[in-house]
Formats: C-alpha cells, sequence, structure tokens
C-alpha cells in the first residue's frame, strides 16, 4: 500500500499544520527557558530534566537526514532494558526514559 | 460503516453512542480498564464485569450498535496479586455470557515483575477456555520494553499468535508484532498515542494485513469518532475505499469472528 501523494500535495496537504507545530514547539523550548531563567536553573541545551534532554535529542534526529525518524524517535525514547523491574513505582510514564546508557 | 473494536463505553455519555451510530459505527468490543481509580475490592469489579456484559450491550443497542466485551483485571490494577486473584478467579462465571469474546485488555504497565506474574494467570485463563485475547500495551517510554516481555508471555503458553491482538502499537513496535504473526491495533487517541495521520503512514508503511485502528476513547482526553476520521484521513489522501472499507470495518471483523460471538447484526 503506497502513498498515493506526491511530495508536493504532502506539501500542500500537510504543511501550515506542522508550521503551527514547530512554532508551538519553539514557543514550549521559549517558555522553558524563561522559566529556567527566572528560577536560577540550566536552560533546554544544560537541563537535568530527562524529558527536556530527550527532546533536545529527538529534535537533532529530526535533521540528521536519516529515514523513519518517528520510528527512531520512539526508540530513542524508549526503556532498553529487558528484565521486568521489581515494583510498578507509579502507574503513568513521562514520556521519555533516561537517555544514558545508550 | 465501521467497527470500533477498542472503547470504553462506561465513560462515554449516551449522546457519544448516538453521535458513533451516525458516523456508521455498527458494532464495538469494550476491553475491561482501570477506571480511573483503584477498585477497593474484587466485588468493585464484579459490578463492572455485570456493567459490561448487560448494561452496555442494552444501551449500545438503542442506536443499532452491537457491544461486545472482553474481561480482566487491568495491568494497572495488578501490583496487588491477592486482588488480581480474587478478580480472575471470577471471571469464568462471565464467560458464557453472549456479548463476552474473550480475555482483555491483559498487558503490562510499568513491567513490573508482579504485572508480569498477573499476565501470565490471565494468559493460563484463555488458554484453559480456549478465549482470544486483546492485550494493552504500556504507555510511551514503557511500550517498547513492555511489548516484548508480553509477546515472550504469549508465546510460553502455546497461545495461537493470529487469536490474539496487540493493541496500541506505534512506529517503533508495529513491525516486530506484525512479524511475530500477531494482529496488531493503532489507537488513535491524543498525545500519547497515534494520530490518524500516523496511522495512515503506518498503513503505507506496513501495509493492512492483520492491522486495525481504534479509538481507545474512554475517561481521558480522548474522542469516540476518530475511526471515522481516520477514514476521512485516508479518502483525503487518495487511497480507494475497499481499503478503508478493510482496515475499519473487514479486519476488525475477521479477527473478532474468530470468537464465534462477534456480529454487526446485519
Amino acid at each position: 500500500m503506497s502513498i498515493p501523494l506526491k511530495a508536493r500535495e504532502v506539501a500542500d496537504r500537510y504543511f501550515l499544520e506542522h508550521r503551527a507545530k514547530v512554532l508551538d514547539l519553539a514557543a514550549f523550548l521559549d517558555r522553558y527557558d524563561r522559566a529556567a531563567q527566572a528560577g536560577g536553573e540550566p536552560t533546554t541545551d544544560r537541563s537535568e530534566d530527562v524529558r527536556m534532554r530527550a527532546m533536545v535529542a529527538a529534535i537533532r534526529q529530526l535533521v540528521d537526514g536519516q529515514p523513519d525518524r518517528a520510528r527512531r524517535v520512539l526508540e530513542l525514547w524508549s526503556d532498553h532494558s529487558t528484565e521486568p523491574i521489581d515494583r510498578a513505582p507509579m502507574k503513568g510514564a513521562i514520556g521519555a526514559a533516561p537517555l544514558q546508557d545508550r | 460503516m465501521y467497527i470500533d473494536p477498542h472503547i470504553h463505553m462506561v465513560s462515554r455519555t449516551t449522546d457519544d453512542y448516538r453521535a458513533m451510530a451516525l458516523a456508521g459505527c455498527v458494532a464495538i468490543t469494550e476491553p475491561a480498564f482501570w477506571a480511573g481509580y483503584d477498585r477497593s475490592s474484587a466485588q468493585g469489579f464484579v459490578d463492572y464485569f455485570r456493567l459490561l456484559t448487560d448494561t452496555e450491550p442494552r444501551r449500545a443497542a438503542q442506536f443499532g450498535i452491537r457491544h461486545h466485551t472482553w474481561l480482566c483485571i487491568n495491568p494497572k490494577e495488578s501490583e496487588d496479586i491477592g486482588l488480581a486473584r480474587e478478580v480472575l478467579a471470577e471471571i469464568p462465571s462471565f464467560l458464557d455470557r453472549p456479548n463476552v469474546l474473550g480475555i482483555g485488555e491483559i498487558g503490562l504497565n510499568k513491567n513490573s515483575r508482579n504485572e508480569l506474574t498477573v499476565l501470565h494467570e490471565h494468559i493460563a485463563l484463555a488458554a484453559k477456555h480456549q478465549l482470544m485475547i486483546l492485550v494493552h500495551t504500556p504507555h510511551l517510554e514503557d511500550k517498547l520494553k513492555g511489548t516484548r516481555l508480553i509477546m515472550d508471555a504469549i508465546r510460553e503458553h502455546g497461545i495461537d499468535p493470529g487469536r490474539v491482538l496487540i493493541d496500541h502499537v506505534e512506529e517503533h513496535t508495529v513491525g516486530e508484532v506484525l512479524r511475530r504473526g500477531f494482529w496488531a491495533g493503532m489507537t488513535l487517541y491524543p498525545d500519547t498515542k497515534c494520530t490518524p495521520q500516523r496511522a495512515v503512514d503506518i498503513f503505507e508503511m506496513h501495509g493492512t494485513e492483520r492491522l486495525w485502528i481504534n479509538s481507545a476513547a474512554d475517561w481521558g482526553v480522548s474522542d469516540p469518532l476518530a475511526v471515522p476520521k481516520c477514514q476521512q484521513e485516508m479518502r483525503g489522501r487518495g487511497h480507494l475505499e475497499a481499503a478503508v472499507r478493510k482496515v475499519s470495518f473487514e479486519n476488525p471483523f475477521r479477527f473478532l469472528s474468530q470468537s464465534g460471538r462477534f456480529s454487526t447484526g446485519r
């Protein structure tokens, strides 16, 4: 099952929607940095928050010129351990596993 | 016309049933799930199973929608093995209800040892009664690991993967699930799962065999009309109506009909 759209048609159909999403992302990073600066904390590039570190790493992947970006970003954010944990520490998930040890 | 094979109508209004019927929904399946709080006793689950096997089918029927269900204690409440075993003991008394298709949505949440123990006991129950299985895979960063642990667990019990649907797949899990012979479900859910656009991308990359779409609409911010919106996305890209029908009606119909109890009433 191939994509019926030509590349130009993909851009025509989806560009404005994703232009807005890129601006949302830019504004989110600005918002984080303003809050960090106000609190005397590291901004996005040096943040110790695993989610922000994961976000920056994913953004770098988006422009690496390689295919399967969605799959690779999800894998980047995934827990790659293989054994069950001893006990569930909470019910929810935060969205990204720590990046170290990859 | 479409089937929403995973939706939690207990959390939705009767208006939602009406909107779904107007959008072409003819049948749904509703897996047992976490209510947003931990139930204090097995009796709370018994009441929930009565709702799933009696109340919801009648509510759906008002709008010409056939309601089916899957029973279990969900992985979010499986950390308490004692409670889980009490609930597991209650399930067999509901298995003869005409709208029960199998065991679900079982799986893992945080990939803990107790969750895995309770998962194995659910799989054993399904194997004993020759029931189909609907699997919940973990959220976000826990999904990849959990999906693999779940598929390994099912394989240990010798269950035919063609009678198991692994739900909530995304780009990083769909390929492995299909390669291992399971059916796969894409959940169209805001923020934490697939958008209609990404789901159609996945069809374009992985084909339409053993793959379906569902809303999993529940008490969270979610959309009971997500399946028809995905149909619209496919049509907007120029996909043939036969392909739209295959992923939103024929595939769930084919999988669910293995239960011997699934019907669209048509």
